[in-house]
């Protein structure tokens, strides 16, 4: 045989072994990321281990950690199954039933995005002063983080193939079990990575809570960190908050099981009949209605309330406008750097599955749930005593925002490339492309849609990030956040209102590129 | 196709790698943790009067005291301004400070810097109980601070124990009393205090009656009087005097660091907030936070600082570190 070898056969091995070098490239990127994700933990890591078991004893196990982890494992356990609840029967009704003014809703759904966490609880905390502790917590978490859950529902509800509930149907199934039989499973992996990153979120997440007066992990780190800066025990609480992530991962990963759930064939799914909900109408519409009201109408309402009071003398623009131009590069470059080094990540955990592959995945989404205080400390000390010349410039700022919002731009990014066929990488490659120039040239230009959506949710964080962005700027860096914070910390509501509302006029465009984007989305 | 990527990603990364270069010229940096509103207004007028740029880091008090710390001699800050003294002195005690020369220290009385003459005081606060006019009368006021410690008053007050500024109260309470008392007071503190995050919101608790009280620095409710009045309507002041620990008065402190490359840009700056100018945002501004300079008036809507009563301590002998571990270690976070 090896004496026929053609040229075309030449040309396929040649593809096969360029192809192991384009997957070496991309797992030796995906290393040093990993491993520069790992830095957060190892500084964790060396802070317990140099304060030694005494220290740790005294400042773990003691009744206020159990509070907060008390705390903490109730907000999760009811913001989680009650967001999936919510989203699934928004997604429904607007996707499956003969809503009226559907689109309306389906962007109204996606709306709360827009506004930084800690402005919905701001607005909720003048709105109702006395409304706060747990309950607050929940309600504006969920109102916050709906999006999370309901754009994947939504998406996935869309394309979903109804040859599969018109067969359980036509067995006899009433609509209640071909729901919960045939549609709830096909929207398990939607749902689930929805949670997950809700989950992240309100694991790291300050502001929100804050203002809504619950005690979290996050908080306790913060108030940790002003009162002794970079003392033992905010870093300690971070390491639990490092085992609490690791076990958020856990579930998901076995909730996630091993079940596909892949469409038969390529061809067209038949639009769905969307169902008539009759008497149901009203309190559907109703339902809508009080989630819009109470997630858009109460923040942008009090927003309103302050800009009125401020009047012209709030938009002091000297201030105003650089802080918008270095927000918006801020997160323009910061989300691009994000896309780029999750690319390798992403890229392997579709072409090459395995269990250095996991490792370097987990390593990744750990970061995710630390609240940016804890990121920013170990690279300020990393900086300050190996790497001054690094310290307070943009490339340590700019390390810090992919840490951070890397596991949220892994999401958008592994499903898309999961839709680029193989074969056409190594097309590209017998037809003498190098092996990175042919995975850029088909994989990475066929997931362009989905990388701008990952850019997205990291440009959506960015734009709001407040801690890591104050401890590791170059002076003089101004950003929204900035001054949004200074201002309400000085009680300023009204002088602090612009800064909201650009943030927010920063965000419409990501999350109009999200929605847009999850119009074509595809669960992998 | 890939041209006009790797053209697109470097318009997009470039200028923000570019950001730090565009400073102006020779600026003074000042790490700031005083209100940002306050310091752009001395930063503002200096620069003005004088033509030398200033570069605002903004932080929180003991945050931005330990950075310095970390930083050493490599810190790039010029100048260093608190909300309260403690942070002064952990700087101070690292041997961080540059001395101040006696132009500079003559500008502000005695009882408002510490003796080593290291850093000065730029503006003072002083503690106070708002409480809620409707729910507590007059007569039913707590007159010491240790009172609120006691079981009648279990649910009835609030404070932000995390804050720097309830620090150097209790630091205070640690200098006049001790530490056996002090550790007391927290864990009383501990089972009576609604515990909030920020003055603001210790105050709007007891303005929407919540609580009766709360401890706070005096400025907040000016400072929300003048504006919109939502979150201190319902309330008035109650001041402690008597020189009891709850009449404590924290001095806003400004210093100048050994490592600075602009020492004398950063000594006029000092100089130019301490003196009649930078003493006159204070009482103009809506800061309303006491002047301390000598011979300058406060902003006239506060009760005279003199007439307070406040007790005598000596602002470096206040110890946040000691402060923080009994709040740690009476729970309070």
């Amino acid at each position: 045989m090896s004496a026929t070898t053609g040229p075309g056969t030449a040309g396929v091995r040649y593809g096969l072994a360029q192809w192991g070098t384009g997957k070496s490239v991309m797992l030796a990127a995906a290393l040093v990321t990993g491993l520069l994700s790992l830095l957060p933990l190892g500084f964790v890591l060396y802070v317990a281990v140099s304060s030694g078991w005494d220290t740790i004893q005294a400042l773990v196990l003691r009744p206020k950690v159990a509070e907060l982890l008390g705390n903490t494992l109730v907000l999760l356990a009811l913001v989680l199954p009650s967001s999936a609840v919510l989203a699934v029967a928004m997604a429904w009704l607007v996707e499956r039933t003969d809503l009226p003014f559907a689109r309306l809703w389906s962007w109204l759904a996606v709306a709360p995005l827009a506004l930084p966490a800690f402005v919905h609880s701001y607005a909720w905390s003048a709105f109702a002063p006395r409304f706060h502790g747990l309950w607050a917590a929940v309600l504006i978490s969920l109102l916050a983080y709906l999006p999370f859950i309901y754009l994947p529902v939504a998406a996935q509800m869309r394309r979903l193939d109804p040859a599969l509930e018109d067969m359980a149907r036509s067995m006899g199934k009433r609509p209640l079990a071909v729901f919960v039989l045939v549609v709830l499973p096909q929207l398990r992996l939607a749902i689930l990575g929805g949670a997950l990153l809700i989950g992240l979120h309100l694991l790291a997440e300050y502001g929100l809570f804050v203002l809504t007066r619950f005690d979290t992990f996050a908080t306790a780190i913060v108030d940790q960190f002003q009162a002794v800066y970079n003392g033992p025990s905010a870093n300690l609480l971070g390491g639990v908050l490092v085992l609490l992530c690791v076990a958020l991962l856990g579930i998901e990963a076995r909730l996630r099981g091993t079940e596909r759930y892949a469409r038969l064939g390529s061809g067209a799914a038949r639009q769905s009949q969307r169902r008539a909900l009759g008497r149901w109408r009203w309190p559907a519409l109703a339902f809508l209605l009080i989630f819009a009201l109470l997630s858009l109408a109460v923040p942008l309402g009090t927003l309103a309330r302050w800009l009125g009071s401020g009047g012209l003398a709030i938009w002091k623009l000297e201030f105003i406008l650089p802080a918008l131009a270095q927000t918006a590069l801020l997160a323009l470059s910061g989300a691009a750097l994000t896309t780029l080094a999750a690319l390798p990540v992403a890229w392997l955990a579709v072409r090459a599955p395995g269990r250095l592959q996991k490792l370097l995945e987990a390593g990744h989404a750990y970061v995710g749930a630390l609240p940016g205080v804890i990121i920013a400390l170990a690279l300020v000390s990393v900086t300050v005593r190996v790497a001054l010349p690094l310290y307070q410039t943009m490339a340590t700022l700019l390390l810090a925002y992919v840490l951070m919002f890397l596991p949220r731009a892994l999401v958008g990014l592994r499903t898309s490339i999961a839709q680029a066929p193989l074969e056409l990488e190594r097309t590209a490659q017998s037809l003498g492309r190098t092996p990175l120039m042919a995975i850029w040239h088909t994989t990475v230009r066929l997931a362009a849609p989905g990388a701008l959506a990952s850019a997205a949710m990291a440009a959506l964080g960015i734009t709001t990030e407040l801690t890591a962005t104050l401890m590791l700027a170059p002076n003089g860096t101004r950003t929204l956040a900035m001054r949004f914070w200074s201002y309400t910390s000085e009680l300023d509501l009204a002088a602090a209102a612009p800064y909201a509302l650009l943030m927010i006029v920063l965000s419409i465009p990501l999350v109009v590129l999200l929605q847009m984007q999850a119009d074509h989305f595809e669960q992998a | 196709m890939s041209d006009r990527s790797a053209f697109w990603a470097a318009v997009l990364v470039l200028p923000a790698l570019s950001l730090p270069a565009q400073a102006q010229q020779d600026p003074i940096v000042v790490y700031n943790a005083q209100h940002e509103t306050l310091a752009q207004e001395w930063a503002t007028a200096f620069t003005e009067e004088t033509g030398i740029p200033v570069i605002i880091r903004q932080g929180a008090d003991v945050e931005v005291g330990n950075q310095i710390v970390q930083e050493g001699a490599n810190s790039p800050a010029d100048v260093f301004l608190t909300e309260n003294s403690p942070a002064m002195v952990l700087v101070d005690t690292a041997g961080l400070f540059a001395p101040l020369p006696p132009d500079i220290l003559d500008q502000v009385p005695a009882q408002f810097r510490p003796v080593d003459g290291n850093w000065i005081g730029i503006a003072a606060r002083s503690t106070v109980f708002a409480y809620n006019t409707e729910q507590l009368a007059p007569a039913e006021l707590p007159q010491s601070l240790a009172e609120l410690a006691e079981p009648e008053w279990q649910g009835r007050w609030a404070a932000s124990p995390s804050g720097a500024d309830f620090q150097a109260i209790v630091a205070a309470y640690l200098a006049l009393e001790g530490e056996d008392a002090t550790l007391s007071w927290l864990q009383g503190m501990a089972q009576n205090a609604l515990v909030v995050r920020g003055n603001r919101a210790a105050m709007a608790a007891a303005n929407s009656g919540e609580v009766d009280g709360a401890l706070i620095y005096h400025y907040y409710w000016f400072g929300d009087q003048a504006g919109t009045g939502e979150s201190s309507a319902n309330t008035a002041l109650h001041y402690f005097g008597k020189q009891d620990p709850g009449a404590f008065i924290s001095i806003s402190g400004g210093g100048v660091l050994a490592s600075s490359t602009h020492k004398d840009e950063a000594m006029a700056f000092l100089r130019f907030i301490t003196g009649p100018a930078g003493q006159a945002v204070l009482r103009e501004g809506t800061s309303f936070e006491y002047a301390v300079g000598s011979g300058e008036a406060s902003n006239p809507a506060l009760p005279p600082l003199l007439e307070l009563d406040a007790p005598e301590i000596d602002p470096s002998r206040l110890d946040t570190a000691r402060a923080a571990a009994l709040l740690t270690q009476a729970g309070l976070f």
